[in-house]
């Protein structure tokens, strides 16, 4: 529950506390028709519809890891083709140097290489990881957020943030319990 | 006739086995898997396998280190068997890593939900696997430690490149990618699970080693969200891969002009067989595992029985390549041809032949049955013994296209030495001593994905207005 010796302290949010699935992904909703807009639910498995509700827009993942794949198949055929046809052509018996063909399999397992690694380290990159410190650690409840319990985290730089009136708000909509979250 | 009846009702009642034992709910599902690696006593049976894969892993250590020492002279494999237990080893182990992927990668893309309370260990699996298979290529080159020059595309003091109109050099960057990228998913998909160590852990050391692997973590919706579409990707991408893999460790043969390996059906037939053999060994690590670890509310009869018909489905499409390498021998109207698969089957080592068509195309039709598929115990001799037959396979396509050289003056035998044993077994004392540590220090199922099969995680939208 809020304590009022925090006042002083600045702070990150107010985080609530839900005990299912379909409760945070009801409680998202009715913040987000509220006119709260900077807000993050947390939960301990992926949910779809919590980021259609709360983020709307979808990540451009997908856009880099194209081209990271092009990137790989451009270094695989243009190693082979440079390493082949122009630092150290070797004439065997008259066979062409550009032999493109036979370049197929290593352009392909490096188009796969650069985009995997693209998609993995651009997963973890877009999402700010690593990332050692988050004031929601600061809340001891959260620890369950990687289990069994869900979290609403309106934050205070959301302009229609106030402290007793969104504490109110969350604890209404069925919290099971509403924290203050030092930054 | 009882027994036709007592079938059929187990028939239906295996079709109605939920992938995950009713009456979970989030809390005992990441309490049943937490629990094994937070655990402080380590179980007894635990410390006498790991012993056992740790003896072995020991055995290792002395063969390669005879082998740097003396050189690759301590194996059997000489003209006109070049190439013997290394290639057949590597082969076996690269396989066997196959299946490890086909359930994290393939089976995510056809939304098999029964794949996610496998994946985790399956995925580990196909990475000590690769490991054990990398050993034979590398220390069959001598010197290791030149490897370099040899196989990454890095030119020699004499500015000559690595041949990259090889198979051998494609097998390089395929099987570096395929360890590469398997590692990469594992982890990935590791990742919202240490956070889940980290935040339930006692320790302050494990708190603190778990919450750096765990890199932050922390579940927001834009994170899972994110993640969602990178493991996407990540499947859609390890899904060309793995079949690209073996298909080029096919190649290493079939690119050759030597009978008995120039065959154009190498590449599906060697795909078929590393799956078969892969589901041999996810069964054999998972039906003691599930005892062992009372996970079998995770890893129902459901699981055993899909894993035994991929078995059999696989095992029929390499039966299928055995009729096909005998069908091609005769068609081809080439007398080396017909020599090879003649000289297969009656020659010297026609026992391995025999061998292999009896467990691969023979006993597996066994798992056409309903009760063997059910039977655990028969099922784990059973994929022991598909390991031995895909074994068999590699031994057989290697040694007896290799020991019959065009020239009858130039035709030999191949006798594995000690060595030669001492370093496969010492492999599998790797695989058993980094499995083992696996079992011991990470969650081997993974909580976050069992947690979305659990009723509660269905989210119903209802309208909503604004």
């Amino acid at each position: 529950m809020a304590h009022a010796a925090e006042h002083e302290n600045p702070l990150y949010g107010v985080m609530a506390e839900f005990d299912s699935a379909q409760a945070i992904v009801d409680a998202s909703k009715h913040a987000v028709a509220a006119g709260y807009s900077v807000m993050e639910a947390y939960s301990p498995l992926p949910i779809e519809e919590l980021n259609d509700i709360i983020h709307k827009k979808r990540t451009k993942l997908s856009r880099f890891v194209f081209a990271g794949g092009l990137a790989g198949m451009a270094t695989g055929f243009g190693l082979q083709y440079w390493a082949s046809a122009i630092e150290y052509p070797l004439n065997i018996g008259g066979r062409p140097y550009a032999t493109w063909p036979a370049f197929v399999v290593p352009s392909y397992e490096l188009t796969i290489l650069f985009s995997a690694l693209t998609a993995a380290i651009g997963m973890f990159a877009l999402n700010g990881l690593p990332q050692p410190y988050h004031p929601v650690f600061n809340v001891e409840r959260f620890s369950m957020a990687s289990s069994d319990k869900f979290f609403l985290v309106i934050e205070s730089a959301d302009p229609r943030f106030d402290h007793a009136g969104t504490t109110r708000f969350l604890q209404d909509l069925g919290a099971k319990g509403v924290y203050d979250v030092a930054a | 006739m009882a027994n036709n009846v007592h079938a059929q009702a187990t028939s239906t009642a295996v079709l109605d086995v939920p992938v995950i034992a009713p009456g979970h709910d989030f809390e005992t599902v990441t309490e049943a898997v937490a629990q094994i690696p937070l655990a402080k006593r380590t179980p007894l049976g635990w410390v006498f396998g790991f012993l056992i894969g740790f003896a072995l892993l020991m055995g290792l250590q002395m063969a390669l280190g005879k082998l740097v020492l003396t050189g690759i002279g301590i194996w059997g494999n000489n003209v006109p068997v070049g190439w013997a237990f290394d290639i057949i080893n590597f082969v076996w182990w690269i396989g066997i890593g196959h299946a490890g992927t086909l359930i994290s990668a393939i089976l995510l893309l056809f939304r098999q939900q029964w794949r996610m309370s496998i994946s985790r260990f399956a995925e580990a699996m196909t990475i000590f696997a690769v490991a054990c298979a990398a050993i034979f290529p590398l220390f069959h080159t001598g010197r290791p430690w030149l490897a370099a020059y040899w196989l990454f595309p890095y030119p020699n003091t004499m500015g000559l490149w690595p041949q990259f109109r090889s198979p051998l050099i494609w097998d390089v960057f395929a099987v570096t990618t395929y360890a590469t990228v398997s590692i990469v998913f594992w982890y990935v998909g590791l990742v919202p699970d240490l956070a889940t160590m980290r935040d339930r852990t006692m320790s302050n050391v494990k708190r603190k080693i778990f919450g750096m692997l765990s890199l932050g973590w922390r579940g927001s919706a834009r994170h899972w969200h994110r993640y969602e579409v990178a493991s996407l990707i990540l499947a859609g991408l390890s899904t060309p891969l793995v079949l690209s893999v073996h298909t080029v460790v096919s190649f290493d043969f079939a690119v050759s002009v030597l009978p008995g390996w120039h065959a154009t059906i190498f590449p599906p037939y060697f795909v078929a067989g590393a799956i078969y053999a892969g589901f041999a060994m996810v069964l054999t690590l998972a039906i003691p595992l599930r005892v062992a670890y009372k996970l079998e509310d995770f890893i129902t009869m459901r699981h055993i029985d899909l894993m035994a018909k991929v078995m059999l489905a696989t095992g029929l499409m390499v039966s299928y390549g055995y009729a096909m390498e005998a069908f091609f021998g005769w068609y081809s109207a080439n007398q080396y041809e017909r020599f090879m698969i003649w000289n297969r089957m009656t020659g010297p080592y026609a026992w391995s032949y025999w061998m292999l068509i009896a467990i691969n195309a023979g006993m597996i039709q066994l798992l056409w049955f309903e009760s063997v598929r059910q039977n655990t115990k028969l099922l784990f001799v059973m994929s022991l013994i598909v390991g031995v037959g895909m074994w068999l396979e590699r031994f057989v396509i290697i040694v007896t296209s290799l020991h019959r050289d065009f020239l009858p003056s130039s035709w030999g035998m191949y006798y594995p030495t000690r060595w030669d044993f001492l370093t496969f077994a010492g492999t599998i004392g790797l695989f058993l001593t980094l499995f083992f540590l696996f079992m011991r220090f990470v969650p081997m199922i993974s909580m976050f994905e069992v947690r979305t099969l659990l009723p509660q995680a269905k989210v119903k939208s209802e309208h909503h207005g604004h």
